[in-house]
């Protein structure tokens, strides 16, 4: 029953949430403000963890694989599949869901908790839409532009392992990461990650959105979003691996 | 006019107002007072329409805020003005920014006629040379005198103060109210006060409602107050040593 309420309000808020804006100004200018947040502040962690996770997956196929008949390109190409198929869209998102999600939740926890909501609402702006949409433009606009940067370090991780070690070959590396690639994995790639991010969004929103009490309850809320995004998240990854792959 | 007719409010199941009237006239200082979780504050976001009553009216000069379509809500937010209780300042924006905010998303002025009109507000609150700063960076008074000037910054009919003087000393207290009243009285405003700062009530109320665990107890003017009969009221108002003295000096000079 709880989950249903739950699923009940979060349309009814998203009913509200997209609505044309007061002021394409003043919307176009949020926007610019929540790619900056969102999306240009998220760079940083995307690089260093895909950077590592890339290296990571080399060494591990690299130490693991030790069959002769398999060739020493699938370290390449095992990492590269990874990286496109599941790392950079759903595990990146749910990373993304932890650092983006807890922010949106608390940022509009803590306006609801001070009123700074309510206040919206007496001026006379919709402050589901005000708040909320800018957030879920930004971000699902951009979430390719952090998918790809985090293939590239990726690959770029493993690259470097290759480099400055003698554990595989560099020429071996590059061959493997070249072999048999479908483009098609990429836009697959990114599709999904268009959907994890209007999850991240939307529900870390409605949980912040829907707080009720003080401090403590934002916490709550903040962690509550993150957990439900993830879930989400997972759960997606599957549908639209069946949908899309299968 | 504010008229409010039968008001009722409920949360689960617990009734919190029960059978509100009240009148609250333009150019007064009109105060609900009661104990703290009486129901003023429900009752003044029914009437502000931040909660929905399960029943009654609440008339904007004859026009039933129950019954406004989603474009006549939004036309009549054009004429409300809030402070709240922790201001509800915008953090994100600086001072200035917080009272352009109604103006630059409702106000059909060019961008001059807007920041002037901003100005004008802060000025009007003894706030300018504070424009840049950001409502971190100022006190509470004047995080309170800000949202003063944001609430009128778009010349409300109605203004709606929740408990305006928390957490203030009695000095900024007296010019917060102070700016309540000039405003009221210049602007011809219908102002309603949510207080329990007895302070204020004898010092601007013009016209008090006083609540008693979600019902309305008794209303009248503040010189009413001191020769009411009703236990509640005067509990709640007298409950000071202070105000006990207070009480017995305006009758003995009433006497005299």
């Amino acid at each position: 029953m709880n989950s249903l309420y739950h699923l009940g309000e979060y349309i009814l808020l998203m009913k509200k949430v997209f609505s044309i804006p007061e002021r394409w100004n003043i919307f176009f200018k949020q926007v610019i403000d929540e790619i900056n947040k969102l999306v240009i502040n998220s760079i940083w962690i995307v690089v260093i963890i895909s950077l590592f996770i890339g290296a990571v997956i080399s060494m591990q196929v690299t130490l693991n694989i030790v069959s002769p008949l398999l060739p020493k390109y699938a370290v390449g190409f095992t990492t590269r599949e990874t990286l496109l198929l599941e790392f950079s869209s759903s595990i990146m998102c749910l990373i993304l869901a932890g650092k983006v999600g807890s922010n949106i939740a608390s940022e509009i926890g803590s306006m609801r908790v001070t009123e700074q909501i309510d206040a919206l609402d007496i001026i006379g702006v919709n402050s589901a839409s005000y708040l909320i949409l800018p957030k879920i433009t930004s971000l699902v606009l951009f979430i390719p532009v952090l998918v790809s940067f985090s293939m590239i370090a990726g690959l770029i991780g493993g690259y470097l392992l290759a480099s400055f070690s003698d554990m595989l070959s560099l020429s071996t590396y590059i061959y493997g990461i070249q072999y048999d690639f479908k483009i098609g994995y990429i836009w697959y790639s990114m599709k999904k990650s268009l959907v994890f991010a209007f999850i991240i969004t939307s529900v870390s929103s409605y949980y912040g959105y829907s707080v009720k009490g003080g401090a403590l309850d934002v916490g709550k809320a903040s962690t509550n979003s993150v957990v439900m995004s993830s879930i989400l998240i997972l759960l997606a990854d599957v549908v639209l691996t069946q949908l899309m792959l299968n | 006019m504010l008229d409010i007719k039968n008001l009722y409010k409920a949360f689960d199941g617990k009734e919190v107002l029960h059978d509100i009237n009240a009148v609250f006239e333009p150019g007064k200082v009109n105060m609900i007072i009661g104990q703290s979780g009486s129901g003023k504050t429900v009752l003044l976001k029914c009437i502000v329409g931040l909660h929905f009553p399960d029943k009654g009216e609440v008339l904007y000069d004859n026009r039933n805020f129950m019954k406004m379509n989603k474009k006549e809500v939004k036309m009549l937010r054009r004429e409300q003005g809030m402070l709240f209780q922790g201001s509800a300042l915008f953090d994100s924006m600086t001072v200035l920014e917080n009272v352009m905010f109604p103006l630059n998303m409702f106000s059909t002025d060019k961008p001059k006629k807007r920041m002037e009109r901003a100005m004008f507000c802060l000025e009007r609150v003894n706030l300018k040379g504070a424009e840049d700063k950001y409502p971190s960076e100022v006190s509470g008074g004047m995080q309170k005198r800000v949202a003063i000037a944001r609430a009128i910054a778009l010349n409300p009919k109605y203004l709606f103060c929740d408990e305006p003087n928390s957490g203030l000393d009695p000095k900024t207290s007296l010019v917060i109210d102070a700016l309540v009243q000039d405003i009221t009285r210049e602007y011809n405003m219908t102002t309603v006060v949510n207080t329990h700062d007895m302070n204020s009530v004898m010092g601007i109320g013009d016209h008090i409602v006083f609540i008693n665990q979600g019902i309305k107890e008794w209303e009248g003017s503040k010189e009413g107050i001191f020769t009411s009969v009703n236990k509640n009221l005067n509990d709640f108002v007298f409950a000071s040593d202070l105000f006990k003295e207070v009480k017995n000096t305006h009758l003995n000079n009433l006497e005299g």
